[in-house]
């Protein structure tokens, strides 16, 4: 347990990384000249040099790659140029807005989810079977960003119901919350659908039947403990996606997060937002990733290494 | 009653090809083309030159139809160019690990890891801003995030195939490798690439359109389904059709990609398929 | 004595495919009965039938459950559901699947204590321990709250007679008790089966082995096909099959009678239920078959008291089986 324990953390470490290398390595891709990004145009001739200097550009990518690796583990992704102030503390300001964002999705995702899947399986063929299968099929090709701005268009412009981006007030957070949890709704509706199904045609509800339980206990107890699991771990993954999806959606609603700090900063060329921004949500993937897996083995008590 | 639904979004992504490739020659857009008094006109409007709008005119009094026509046109060009450069790159280096395994193997299986611990909207997001703005830029963004799902999905039928006995009787009659590769293992491979580049297919149309949306897609003077979308947002509340149309017609090609997917997929489970975008 | 369970002629379809084709059998306070067949016989639907827990695509057709005189087609899911776990109870084959596995074994015991009987948490939890220590569990004190996997397959059989007979049912039905099980394990099983017998509990136990339940039941009923195609004492149909079908069950059973015998399992495979075969359903398999058989199917008749056969030929195969056995022995 320790053992594997340790293991998938020695992955994650090495995936942050990678992660970490692959920002360096498309940053470094950039055409253009950092130190004018940097500076603006009005800067001198003498001043780009300078900064060049201080930059490092001269030296061998290798050196640069291994700077910069330093610098990242201070959490020193530089200043920004747009902002002012430290990069990362302009991102952390920022977390906040999203965390509560995909918390909400993530919420409205189970409240929906969960019982939409669980109605469906005891009503195979029926309305809301069909449904589920919709939604599920649907949501997933969905361009969110459209659905999002046609909410808006729907909700805010034309019921005038729902503020179109954030007010402060907690209405503001319906409409981004929704985008972003509708494509994972459908499949998780389907994966408990799924789930809910299979353990249902499982021995142990038959036994569970001949202790004399009534059907809503055999039900509730028996199988919503079995179904439960896998969708406690995905959770985890789907929390995942949101914070990645929230960089788009987040933009649709003009909503304060990460995310649409890290667009304006690409879009305006504040690299080192950019970067502290893109490695948080990174690393924010991959952590939820480990947690899941870790989860998993309190959950389900059958697990055992040998299995993994 | 699949197949129905097949045979249904056959037809819809067959007219959308048609209308992608030809369209443009029907309806020319033209970009700076504007007419101020025919601004904001709601679908079926007649325009001030006597031609008729049949889905209205933007901000700039162009024809949305037209915007809608040469956005499929992106699309597809998009689509398919990032699937089959994607597709190629991931065949190629899915056959080397699979087949060669080891220190190959290893090298190409950690680096797709690394890419797929990352959202791959994001690595797109930041490549795309990186290189600024243009077509072929936004087809490399696409490509480098995608070739890891080809390599993987290429990967796991050539080890599943190399130890077949048709291989060992190929490699004892005295077959080179790239000929072992290319007659035997490869054709076992091209159902699961097919699969996959369906699904991707989808999947790509919207990450575009989503780049596009954000600024960091095809620039402004080429009109692509997102950076109309993006356009529409502002004028929601007096023309909801800028941001509606586009979107439609995206939505629809990307539904009749899935459902085309799932009929190619058959039987296998797809449940999972969501986590791992 | 009136039956404690009485089924007759109970036909169970799946559609329109009938799995069961009228079998009857009863079976008093406290007495054994053995219903004996090779797998997809419908001696599992059988009993599942009784419970009223038939999968849900099958369905019973006709015939008649009666349960101490009441008829339980007519029951209301309520009160059918108030005679399970309390009235009669079921163990099944394999009980690693038969358990829950999420839920402890001390959960899923002291679920009868607790949902049936409305005792408290704690109170239940120790009536929990005491089941399975009396079903021979050691140290269940301590394993109360182990997960089903935690235990060893045998084990795991006695956590379901615990949990069967907590709430001291008239009957159990045991459906392949032993099957999943090593020699040893089985007779452990068996004999704890054996002695919930001697103080009174009725049983219908389910094998494919009829060596399994000679030293258990009564008296037998053997299913072919859906059908029953013979029945008496378990002394009687041992000792002189009148069926080729059971006399071919005792050669290919390893601990029914001499030890010394060879094993032969029978020709051929178990019918498919949705082509059976014209006259009687055993005649391809059948040594003893005729034109007659492949044309006419058999009724299920008494050729003496007490023992019924459903061949043509029963006094034929009667004595053939008894020169064998006389000459084996």
């Amino acid at each position: 347990m320790i053992i594997y324990i340790a293991r998938r953390l020695a992955q994650s470490v090495f995936l942050v990384f990678g992660a970490i290398t692959i920002v360096f390595l498309v940053l470094r891709v950039i055409p253009g000249d950092p130190a004018s990004l940097i500076l603006g145009s009005q800067a001198t001739a003498e001043e780009l040099e300078a900064k060049r200097q201080e930059l490092g550009l001269g030296d061998p990518l290798l050196a640069q790659y291994f700077r910069h690796l330093g610098e990242v583990l201070r959490l020193d992704f530089g200043e920004s140029w747009r902002l002012g102030g430290d990069a990362f503390a302009n991102v952390l300001e920022r977390l906040p807005a999203t965390l509560t964002l995909a918390g909400y999705a993530l919420a409205l995702t189970l409240l929906i989810g969960f019982p939409l899947g669980v109605h469906a399986a005891r009503n195979t063929g029926k309305a809301v079977d069909r449904l589920v299968s919709y939604l599920s099929l649907t949501g997933q090709a969905l361009p969110s960003f459209w659905v999002g701005i046609m909410l808006v268009l729907i909700f805010s412009r034309m019921l005038d119901i729902l503020p179109a981006t954030a007010d402060g007030t907690p209405l503001a957070l319906v409409l981004p919350a929704f985008t972003l949890a509708l494509p994972f709704l459908g499949w998780l509706a389907r994966l408990v659908r799924n789930g809910t199904l299979e353990e249902l045609g499982k021995d142990y509800v038959r036994t569970a039947r001949s202790k004399g339980l009534s059907e809503r206990v055999v039900f509730n107890v028996h199988v919503l403990r079995n179904t439960l699991t896998p969708v406690v771990t995905v959770l985890g993954l789907v929390l995942g996606n949101f914070i990645a999806d929230a960089v788009i959606i987040e933009q649709v609603f003009a909503w304060p997060g990460i995310g649409s700090l890290m667009i304006e900063s690409i879009v305006n060329r504040d690299y080192a937002v950019a970067e502290a921004a893109i490695l948080l949500i990174a690393i924010f993937y991959i952590g939820l990733n480990l947690a899941v897996d870790v989860l998993y083995f309190y959950l389900d008590p059958r697990i055992t290494l040998e299995t993994v | 009653m699949k197949s129905k639904a097949a045979k249904a979004a056959t037809g819809v992504l067959a007219l959308f090809v048609l209308v992608a490739v030809f369209g443009p020659m029907l309806a020319p857009y033209d970009s700076v083309a504007t007419g101020v008094s025919d601004r904001l006109l709601p679908p079926g409007s007649t325009l001030s030159d006597g031609s008729f709008a049949l889905l209205g005119t933007d901000q700039l009094g162009r024809d949305v139809f037209a915007q809608v026509i040469a956005g499929s046109r992106i699309s597809l060009l998009v689509a398919v160019t990032v699937v089959v450069v994607g597709g190629l790159i991931g065949l190629v280096l899915g056959l080397l690990a699979g087949y060669y395994g080891g220190w190959l193997d290893t090298v190409i299986s950690r680096v797709g890891d690394m890419q797929l611990a990352f959202p791959s909207i994001l690595l797109a997001i930041l490549l795309a801003g990186a290189l600024g703005p243009s077509l072929t830029n936004v087809i490399i963004a696409l490509a480098v995030t995608r070739w890891v799902i080809f390599a993987r999905v290429v990967r796991g039928s050539a080890l599943s195939t190399r130890n077949r006995e048709f291989v060992d009787s190929a490699r004892v009659m005295g077959a080179g490798s790239v000929r072992i590769m290319a007659r035997y293992i490869y054709p076992s491979c091209v159902q699961p690439l097919l699969v996959a580049a369906t699904v991707q297919v989808g999947l790509t149309m919207v990450a575009e359109a989503a780049l596009s949306f954000l600024g960091l897609g095809v620039p402004i003077d080429q009109a692509s389904w997102g950076s109309t979308i993006a356009a529409g947002r502002d004028y929601l509340a007096s023309a909801w059709w800028i941001a509606a149309v586009p979107g439609i017609a995206l939505t629809l090609v990307v539904i009749c990609v899935g459902v085309l997917g799932d009929s190619a997929r058959d039987g296998s489970d797809n449940t999972k398929v969501a986590v791992v975008r | 004595m009136s039956a404690l369970l009485e089924v007759t002629d109970l036909v169970v379809a799946f559609g329109d495919v009938r799995a069961v084709r009228g079998v009857s059998f009863s079976l008093s306070e406290g007495e054994t009965l053995a219903i004996v067949g090779e797998s997809g016989s419908g001696k599992s639907l059988s009993s599942l039938a009784v419970l009223g827990l038939l999968p849900a695509q099958a369905r019973v057709e006709s015939g008649e459950i009666r349960w101490a005189g009441e008829d339980v087609s007519a029951m209301s899911e309520r009160e059918l559901r108030a005679l399970r776990g309390e009235q009669l109870s079921m163990i099944f084959q394999d009980p690693l699947s038969a358990l829950n596995p999420s839920l402890t074994v001390g959960y899923q015991i002291a679920e009868m204590f607790r949902r049936r009987r409305g005792l408290r948490r704690d109170e239940a939890r120790r009536r929990a321990v005491e089941a399975m220590t009396e079903v021979g569990i050691p140290d269940a004190a301590r394993r109360v709250g182990a997960y089903p996997h935690e235990f060893s397959g045998g084990m795991r059989q006695r956590v379901m007679i615990a949990m069967a007979l907590a709430l001291e049912p008239r009957l159990l039905i045991a459906d392949e008790p032993t099957t999943a099980l090593d020699v040893t394990v089985q007779a452990q099983i068996l004999r704890l089966l054996r002695h919930r017998q001697r103080e009174g509990l009725a049983m219908v136990i389910i094998s494919h082995d009829l060596g399994v339940v000679a030293r258990t039941a009564r008296s037998v009923v053997v299913m072919y096909a859906g059908q029953a195609v013979e029945s008496g004492t378990v002394a009687d149909v041992y000792i002189a099959p009148a069926h080729p079908y059971t006399l071919g069950l005792l050669d290919a059973s390893p601990s029914a009678r001499d030890s010394n015998r060879e094993i032969r399992p029978i020709d051929g495979y178990p019918p498919d239920i949705t082509a059976l075969p014209t006259g009687c359903a055993f005649h391809p398999r059948c040594p003893f078959a005729r034109e007659r058989c492949r044309t006419e199917e058999p009724d299920l008749r008494e050729f003496a008291p007490g023992r019924s056969s459903a061949c043509h030929y029963a006094e034929e195969v009667l004595a053939r089986g008894a020169a064998v056995d006389h000459a084996g022995a």
